[in-house]
């Protein structure tokens, strides 16, 4: 069976089966269970913006409310699942991995290869990615270009419901540590979802809109946008094929290889800063890799390198939209290479 | 009546009638400002989180009426009550938390990141315990300095857990810092109460563990916290290190604005706003030091018409333009 439900729900779903199907898997994190103990209505917040919501009603203790000391708690996670239980701990939002970066960076990822490949870390982290919601400078980033720039680390972000339950389910079964971003502007976003459990591969991208003339290639909150500047590059006569790679780390190059040397321009977007991002990564392996199918230089969308603004016009004019998108393919299409 | 608290009866009278006036005018900025956003909020006119402090006001004011502009404070989340307490300007707050031309920040940081360092205000912060640090170095730089200056830092009961706090209580000990690390015990972080995210029932605790003196003051009573960070403030400037100092007070709005706060014992709000309001606390004592009821309603007013004020100017405030989204990332680049 299939509904429509958001995204926010998909990744409720796919935490609540798998905490059904294995009995040892741990949910930690900031009020993810939220108000218990309190003396009044327990299970209200479901993290900060309810993804969990429901899931201490139903697993009790395996729902963990930890005090807000990330650091910690997020390293207990990592020698939690060392040590075999499995755990998905979530760091709000991913701004906040400043307080317990090392956990990861040099615990978490470089564990099981300094121990020659003894090791074993079935862990999630779960966190909220990107900009849109008057956040401001420390609640909106998206650092998804610095965990996919760690061996060791797997990174996924998804663009639609679908994807992040399959996504989901596979991070909690896969054994080494994941970074799942969750693009919080997408959370209310709506579509069909399977009601039974299913995984997605990590390394497989998804051609979201299959088109002739140029790729666009994206991921997470950028996928939507990009598929409107497909809509509207179809009335200008333009055919643009939209891939969203849904994980970074491992990162689906055949995919993309293939719609360039079949489109011949590439335009690749990211939702983050323009240095050292996911799209100047995949300009830089297409440009080596296939070079010669390249009909025009390949274009890049990115915010600007400035810190996420909080005034709402001004963080409008930092978010990429569409617009940019269009344009950058109107280069790829005016140049020839 | 108590020996204590005919002792603190004797420490009210001794304060000056406008040093009382000057606190109360601002603690009825602080409450007013904050009722005022969570009346906004709800028309969708103010953009982004607001974490508002109505009725922890006395903690803020008690603390910062001994201080100076050259004296340096690192707020948190909830940090409009510090900004107004050290004497930010509230139309330029106003203007910052709806994001317009002439706030206080340029629109670009919001309710979580005002700042005003010509006051000695280090900022808001979206980081939980990320002023601790900071503050180690404002401490640094005062001590340096040699003029008795000291810096302040505020965290809640859930957010001093956080390893940048610990670790900023043991630099400040072992460099001797003039430094306050002030806990906001309100009860929750967000809706998890104080006793599932810390280890003590009391943070004085903490600060034994740092070799820190501290002290525990119920932190709706003005006069109460006023006297407790006096003496240890004036201990600081004399050149003795970092104290602790815990307010125990009550929190009247959700999390922050969207928060039904719920999880909350049914009839506790009710009851704090009712028996517990620091504002009610303060005009009784006050009435008592022979402060007229009359005064304090003309400052109402004039508190009343400044925040009206501060609401119509941001409304009519322009909006950023879109040039400066590029401006104030460097100083050179
Ligand atoms: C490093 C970090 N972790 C988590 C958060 C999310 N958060 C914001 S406020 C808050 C609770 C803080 O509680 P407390 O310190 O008691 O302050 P209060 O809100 O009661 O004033 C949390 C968990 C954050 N902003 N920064
Ligand atoms: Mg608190």
């Amino acid at each position: 069976m299939t509904r429509h439900i958001t995204l926010k729900s998909a990744i409720n779903e796919a935490l609540d089966q798998e905490m059904a199907r294995d009995p040892k898997l741990l949910l930690f994190g900031q009020d993810t269970a939220g108000g218990v103990g309190a003396g009044g209505v327990a299970d209200t917040w479901g993290g900060v913006l309810g993804v969990t919501k429901g899931l201490y009603t139903k697993y009790g203790d395996r729902v963990i409310d930890a005090p807000p000391t990330e650091m910690a708690y997020v390293g207990a996670a990592v020698g939690a699942a060392l040590s075999g239980v499995p755990v998905v701990a979530e760091v709000p939002f991913i701004d906040f991995m400043g307080v317990c970066f090392d956990q990861l960076l040099n615990q978490a990822a470089k564990i099981r290869y300094m121990f020659g490949g003894t090791a074993e870390i079935p862990l999630v982290i779960r966190t909220m990615v990107g900009a849109g919601i008057n956040g401001a400078a420390q609640h909106s980033q998206m650092l998804t270009a610095m965990f996919t720039h760690i061996p060791g680390l797997k990174v996924v972000c998804p663009s639609t419901p679908h994807d992040a339950k399959g996504l989901m389910i596979e991070a909690i079964r896969d054994k080494d540590p994941v970074i799942f971003c969750e693009p919080k502007f997408l959370y209310e976003t709506s579509g069909a979802v399977p009601a039974d459990p299913y995984t997605i591969p990590f390394g497989q991208a998804r051609i979201a809109k299959e088109g002739r003339d140029v790729s666009i290639v994206t991921y997470g909150p950028m996928v939507p946008r990009a598929l409107e500047a497909a809509s509207q590059l179809e009335q200008k006569g333009i055919s643009a094929e939209v891939i969203d790679l849904r994980t970074l780390s491992p990162l689906d190059r055949t995919t993309v290889l293939k719609s360039v040397m079949k489109t011949g321009r590439l335009v690749a977007a990211d939702e983050a800063h323009p240095r050292c991002n996911i799209a100047t990564d995949i300009v830089a392996q297409v440009t080596e890799q296939c070079f010669t199918s390249l009909k025009a230089a390949p274009q890049m969308v990115s915010a600007p390198h400035t810190p996420v603004p909080f005034s709402p016009v001004l963080e409008k004019a930092y978010i990429p939209g569409a617009e940019q998108i269009i344009a950058a393919v109107s280069r790829t299409m005016a140049s020839h290479a | 009546m108590s020996h204590d608290k005919k002792e603190q009866h004797a420490y009210n009278a001794s304060i000056p009638h406008d040093t009382v006036l000057s606190a109360y005018r601002r603690m009825k900025t602080i409450r007013m400002f904050e009722d005022r956003l969570h009346e906004d909020f709800k028309t969708g006119n103010v953009p982004g989180f607001a974490h508002l402090y109505a009725g922890q006001e006395a903690t803020a004011v008690g603390i910062c009426s001994h201080l100076t502009d050259q004296d340096q404070i690192a707020s948190t989340h909830r940090g409009h009550g510090h900004c107004i307490a050290k004497g930010v300007g509230v139309v330029a707050m106003m203007k910052e938390i709806y994001g317009r031309q002439g706030g206080i920040c340029n629109g670009k940081g919001g309710s979580m990141h005002i700042a005003d360092l010509k006051k000695g205000m280090l900022g808001a912060n979206g980081i939980l315990g990320a002023g601790a640090p900071l503050a180690c170095g404002a401490a640094l730089a005062d001590k340096l300095a040699g003029q008795g200056h000291v810096a302040i830092v505020f965290g809640g009961d859930g957010g001093v857990n956080e390893g940048a706090v610990l670790e900023s209580m043991n630099l400040a000990s072992v460099w001797k810092l003039p430094l306050m690390f002030v806990v906001e015990q309100n009860g929750y972080a967000q809706s998890t109460p104080q006793q599932r995210t810390t280890s003590v029932s009391s943070y004085e605790d903490r600060a034994k563990g740092f070799g820190m003196p501290a002290a525990t003051v119920d932190g709706l009573d003005f006069f109460a916290v006023y006297k407790t960070a006096g003496a240890l403030i004036q201990k600081m400037r004399e050149g003795h290190g970092p104290v602790l100092l815990e307010c125990r007070t009550v929190r009247f709005y959700g999390h922050f604005e969207g928060d039904d706060q719920v999880y909350r014992p049914a009839g506790e709000v009710d009851d704090a706003r009712k028996n517990h309001d620091c504002l009610k606390l303060f005009a009784e004592s006050a009435r008592n030091m022979g402060i007229s009821q009359a005064e304090l309603d003309r400052i109402d007013h004039e508190v009343a018409e400044l925040i009206d004020r501060a609401v119509q100017e941001s409304l009519k405030a322009p909006h950023p333009a879109l040039s400066e989204l590029h401006d104030g990332v460097y100083v050179s680049y």
